[in-house]
């Protein structure tokens, strides 16, 4: 028990000006012996890393089984991407299976269900970009606008719930609601229009999976651009009011600067992650659209690798994918860099 | 709406005195714009219910409107409650969930408590161990075969492991933890606690919300999870979500050997399949939902 006392010393004589000799006055314990030991110490000087491994020890052993959790499903899966160069045979193993050196990329980069995926992917993740990533804003606004908090929290509530049902469960409300029985094809066909069915054809795909990611998201992406309407400096409005600036001049000259550091990063963010789209989401309703429409990299990389057994290219797909999305993190986040916002990963936040 | 909102303007409203009274169009507007996103967001969920109450002839008649049951009947649940497959597979899920969300929680916890001390021998390194997964994913061949290396294939470990700890939940936690008053910590430890009794006694006690929304958020995606499953499991393990996507998505029949003696309309049991995947979730949400808009998770995130 008695180290226990250490990381009080430890925060009192590191604290302020880190004078020595300010002794914090303690009762007297079985720790005082030790303690008054390591106060020796002068305050400077660092505590030696054995020091604080035996003070920090109860500390790294509730940290082992996590730590443990990231190294074993993170980093240790990371050298198996060699099968992405190997003719790999699930009975060799890694070792023993034939190196191929680039042949797995040279035969993805020739095979046409590869660029159609990876255009797929494209046209999904920038549809989503284009027309449902200013959603979130715009119903921030909304909410911001609403002055009555039991309204507010309300709709909140509403707009939030959905982001909770797994895809399985959301499809099957899509299917319910835009499919043959739905009520959004009996709703055309009483206006008059060419009922179509809105699960199964191929070209509206893209429109179906960004309405189906809206639904789902759009509340909950809401949530961080209200924080940073919180964050704006409520006497600017008060402010500009009564310099006579209307609502809309307002929000053009308050509301969207300051709230712009966020919209930024969250267009990074979605930037870098521009190869992946939601994989559950895609696998669900691919065989409704078929390959040549419903494929994306993520669902290549699963039929042609765990279905069909092709190890190796399909591992050089999601390599591929992997390195070229950290670069577009990366270099998203340098150009935010540039344009003089915090990026992503940047000041220790 | 308006009208609620007139009424309640003194007690409830937040408009500062220097603000203009909004126009009376201004606020029928939004009040319609915001009703209009509220039904789009309730009716998918008032539509499925409905259905798996309705018999074939109100579904029928309805052209697809189905909002309320006409003639309401149990017979969907009936049909799926006596065959044994959904009622396994919802005891399956139910375990698979609460014993996941334990996991989670204690792995979450522990790391996070351990990584709030701000000098923390490697304390940099193992942070940056967990937070650099945030950037990049192994890809799902190799993921794949780690699993199968270790031998969890065909076994339920297969489900929680592989997603044990989110880095984000993680970072929520530590966030939460360092913002502790730290003269706390300091009193315990004159009274002789140890770094195990502080967090027992006195970090978790104050914890309470932020662990009950990180652990409803791992509750929620283990309860949802259906890849894992897909990937890992044989069909005679599967957990409620590959049921669901099975007999609804997939469309396959639920035979009377699977579920008993059929009485309804295949659409209400297929619906009535949902409702049960999506009843947790509700009864949950009102519990989680308070923390959300009290805005705790975004203190969190951005501290």
């Amino acid at each position: 028990m008695s180290s226990y006392s250490e990381p009080f010393v430890q925060s009192t004589t590191t604290q302020g000006d880190g004078a020595a000799g300010a002794q914090p006055v303690r009762p007297a314990s079985k720790a005082r012996r030790r303690a008054a030991r390591i106060e020796s110490v002068p305050a400077h000087r660092k505590r030696s890393l054995w020091q604080r491994i035996k003070r920090d020890r109860v500390m790294l052993l509730l940290i082992a089984p996590g730590f443990l959790y990231f190294v074993v499903f993170h980093w240790l899966p990371l050298p198996g991407n060699i099968v992405a160069f190997e003719d790999y045979q699930p009975y060799l193993g890694f070792i023993d299976s034939a190196w191929v050196g680039f042949d797995n990329f040279v035969k993805i980069f020739a095979d046409p269900t590869f660029w159609q995926a990876l255009r797929n992917t494209l046209v999904i993740t920038g549809l989503q970009l284009v027309l449902f990533f200013p959603i979130p804003i715009v119903l921030a606004l909304l909410l911001n606008s609403i002055m009555s908090n039991r309204i507010r929290k309300f709709v909140q509530s509403v707009v939030y719930l959905p982001h909770f049902l797994g895809w399985v469960i959301i499809v099957s409300i899509f299917g319910q609601v835009l499919g043959a029985t739905g009520v959004v094809p009996h709703l055309m066909q009483a206006m008059g229009m060419q009922p179509f069915e809105a699960m199964t054809t191929p070209w509206f795909f893209p429109f179906l999976v960004s309405i189906q990611s809206a639904w789902k998201d759009a509340g909950w992406g809401t949530i961080i651009f209200l924080a940073a309407l919180m964050n704006i400096d409520q006497e600017l409005y008060e402010a500009a009011a009564v310099d006579g600036a209307g609502p809309w001049q307002r929000m053009k000259t308050i509301t969207i600067p300051g709230i712009m550091p966020v919209i930024i990063l969250l267009l990074i963010l979605n930037l870098g992650s521009i190869l992946s789209v939601g994989f559950e989401q895609i696998v669900l309703q691919r065989d409704n659209v078929g390959a040549g429409a419903g494929e994306v990299l993520d669902t290549w990389v699963y039929y042609h690798g765990i279905q069909n057994g092709q190890w190796g290219p399909a591992a050089a797909v999601g390599l591929v994918k992997g390195v070229v999305g950290l670069a577009l993190v990366l270099g998203a986040n340098k150009v935010a860099h540039l344009f003089g916002q915090e990026g992503v990963y940047s000041s220790g936040k | 709406m308006p009208r609620t909102r007139r009424k309640n303007r003194s007690a409830d409203s937040a408009r500062p005195a220097w603000m203009e009274k909004p126009s009376r169009l201004g606020i029928t507007g939004k009040a319609i714009v915001v009703t209009l996103i509220c039904a789009a967001t309730i009716y998918p969920f008032l539509t499925v219910i409905s259905t798996s109450l309705s018999d074939s002839t109100d579904i029928a008649n309805a052209n697809g409107l189905v909002l309320f049951p006409l003639h309401p009947t149990f017979a969907a649940y009936e049909t799926i409650f006596s065959g044994g497959i959904v009622t396994a597979a919802l005891v399956r899920s139910m375990l698979i969930t609460v014993i996941g969300t334990l996991c989670s929680l204690a792995a979450t916890v522990g790391m996070a408590y351990g990584l709030s001390r701000r000098d923390l021998a490697f304390g940099r390194f193992i942070l940056l161990t967990a937070l650099f997964t945030m950037l990049f994913t192994p890809g799902i061949i190799p993921s794949f075969l780690m699993v199968k290396q270790l031998g969890l294939l065909g076994s339920y470990a297969a489900l929680v492991l592989p997603t044990l700890i989110s880095a984000f939940n993680l970072v929520v936690v530590r966030s939460f933890f360092m913002g502790l008053p730290q003269e706390l910590f300091e009193a315990a430890r004159i009274d002789g606690a140890g770094d195990f009794r502080i967090l027992v006694k006195i970090v978790l006690p104050l914890s309470k919300g932020v662990l009950a929304v990180v652990g409803l958020f791992y509750a929620v995606a283990y309860w949802n999870a259906f890849f894992n499953a897909m990937l890992y499991l044989n069909s005679d393990m599967w957990p409620l979500s590959m049921i669901l996507r099975q007999y609804v998505l997939l469309g396959s029949p639920l035979d009377t050997a699977s579920v008993g003696e059929i009485s309804a309309p295949s659409q209400a049991i297929q619906m009535a399949v949902v409702v049960i995947s999506v009843i947790p979730i509700l009864l949950v949400y009102p519990f989680l939902q308070k923390y959300f808009t009290k805005g705790v998770l975004t203190g969190a995130v951005k501290g």
